[in-house]
């Protein structure tokens, strides 16, 4: 049983082709890290499956649903996925809680009183629950892109797609958004993320896609990827990261 | 020990901080020093050189007449109070319709392409046409048509004039405020959910909106000078009051008290403008 599916999925810009013909399905609660160089392709295959690009050509099965017809209710689909992006992008005309309680209470009909609780609950679960009432802008990195996946999370979305949420952090605030990350897994939460972090990749991933020019080169077991990778280009990778000891 | 060697925390300040905060405010109240004389010699200047002026004496009795400026004054301040209600009138409505024409421009659907083409046609048209001619065409065009319900109050006419002329520069001032807002911010409403109503409402707008208020306070204060070309088509405001008095007593000493009552007005807004940018930049930065 897969929850996604993407077939031959191909995505042009200005007629070069960012993405070539991935494949790949994600298991329910299974958690997928894509790694690969800058301008590989990881955001565009998270923003496509998000609908926020629209795809060239193939096609994504959401709970076997194909989500890329131009027939599916975008909006319907992108409320069963959660987003988190590299640069938080909170509202900062808002305060934490109304962060997170905009997207149940204006899409998914949650009365507020309810909604509110619920945000409350999951800022005291990660650590939170004084910085209701701030504003995006008090807050460090960390606590910012804590609060973008608990904002994500407040949907209670099937799937979550990380993209490099912790590119834009300084090293000693990473390990707080990647303890969230952690207890996600433990919650049995199905995730995509691209990442630079080859060492959280390992020990948090079920399966590692190492993603070259677009094209999916090698998938595998953390373990199979970091110790004995298949492909030429993906030891040519690891061997460029490990040379600027990311790992 | 001194005053002001005491740092806050309790800290007692080095002799060399004293020293800098010492020369810091000799250096501020030099600044404001040399501030004062330069303006009181640019002011002496300016008078020296009008006073002196070949002409001087004929403006001083035809500008500066004490008791025609006392005459006339009730008068030009009755017919500012129908520029102020012009104003008052005429910009409630141009923000909300500058607001909906910058939103149409903005729909993405198919389904509205006629309004989306309407829009942007009214903004070239109504900006390229100098209000002064759109007030004209307005107020004794829309008349002459004689159609039923149209308005033949010049008042009502100076309004819509205005209105029509405003609201295209207001469009596009929203519309580059909506512009500023980060395409990530789109990006995360729609991932939650959002459709692109609700985005546009609760996070693109409130942002817009905050942007664009200096601005859209420039447009303001435009507006409320502007207000004196309705007497072009006979309403009696304040311009029009002192051009009647200046006429049939030959002195334009009415003119002045119009000015001053239009400057009057204006001032606050500008500092008003300027206190929002400087708290906006306040912001900004820290």
């Amino acid at each position: 049983m897969t929850l996604l599916r993407i077939e031959n999925l191909w995505k042009d810009y200005h007629g070069h082709s960012v993405l070539r013909g991935v494949d790949l399905a994600v298991a329910p609660h299974e958690v997928v890290c894509l790694i690969g160089a800058s301008g590989s392709g990881k955001s565009t295959l998270l923003r496509c499956v998000n609908l926020l690009e629209t795809v060239d050509d193939g096609a994504i099965f959401l709970d076997e649903e194909e989500i890329t017809s131009p027939r599916a209710d975008a909006d319907a689909v992108r409320k069963r996925i959660g987003m988190v992006f590299q640069s938080y992008n909170l509202f900062p005309h808002m305060t934490v809680l109304d962060n997170i309680c905009l997207a149940p209470v204006k899409a998914h009909g949650v009365p507020r009183g309810r909604a509110e609780e619920e945000a409350r609950e999951l800022l005291t679960r990660f650590g939170l629950a004084d910085k209701a009432g701030a504003y995006p802008d008090r807050l460090s990195g960390g606590q910012q892109q804590r609060v973008a996946i608990i904002r994500a999370l407040a949907t209670r979305p099937r799937l979550m797609l990380l993209d490099e949420v912790t590119s834009a952090l300084d090293p000693a605030l990473v390990a707080e958004v990647l303890g969230v990350i952690r207890e996600l897994r433990e919650g049995g939460m199905t995730m995509i993320l691209a990442t630079h972090e080859m060492g959280f990749a390992r020990e948090i991933a079920d399966t590692v896609c190492f993603l070259d020019e677009g094209v999916l080169r090698e998938r595998g077991t953390p373990e199979q990827i970091f110790t004995e990778p298949r492909h030429e280009r993906t030891r040519a990778f690891l061997s460029t990261v490990i040379a600027s000891r990311r790992l | 020990m001194p005053a002001g060697t005491v740092a806050g925390g309790g800290r007692v300040k080095s002799a060399r901080q004293v020293e800098r905060e010492r020369l810091r405010r000799r250096r501020a109240y030099r600044s404001g020093s040399v501030a004062s004389a330069s303006t009181i010699i640019f002011l002496a200047l300016v008078v020296a050189v009008v006073v002196n002026a070949p002409g001087w004496e004929r403006v001083r009795a035809a500008f500066f007449d004490p008791a025609a400026f006392a005459e006339a004054l009730p008068d030009v301040v009755a017919g500012f109070w129908v520029n102020v209600q012009i104003f008052l009138i005429a910009e409630p409505l141009i923000l909300i319709a500058g607001l909906l024409i910058a939103l149409v421009r903005e729909l993405r659907a198919p389904v509205f392409f006629p309004l989306r083409a309407l829009a942007v046609m009214y903004v070239d048209v109504f900006r390229g046409v100098p209000t002064l001619l759109v007030i004209l065409l307005v107020g004794f065009g829309l008349p002459a048509l004689r159609l039923q319900g149209v308005p033949d109050d010049e008042v009502t006419l100076g309004v819509i004039a205005l209105t029509l002329s405003y609201t295209a520069y207001v469009a596009e001032v929203f519309r580059a405020g909506i512009a500023t807002v980060h395409p990530g911010q789109r990006a995360a409403a729609r991932s939650l959910g959002l459709s692109h109503t609700q985005a546009m409402r609760y996070v693109v707008l409130p942002q817009a909106v905050r942007n664009v208020v200096p601005p859209l306070l420039n447009d303001f204060v435009s507006l409320q000078k502007d207000t004196a070309l309705v007497s072009t088509i006979g309403v009696i405001e304040a311009l029009r009051q002192a051009q009647i008095y200046a006429s049939s007593k030959f002195n334009y000493t009415p003119y002045l008290a119009a000015a001053l009552l239009f400057v009057l007005l204006t001032i606050p807004m500008a500092r008003f403008t300027d206190y929002l940018a400087a708290r906006t930049a306040r912001r900004r930065g820290a």
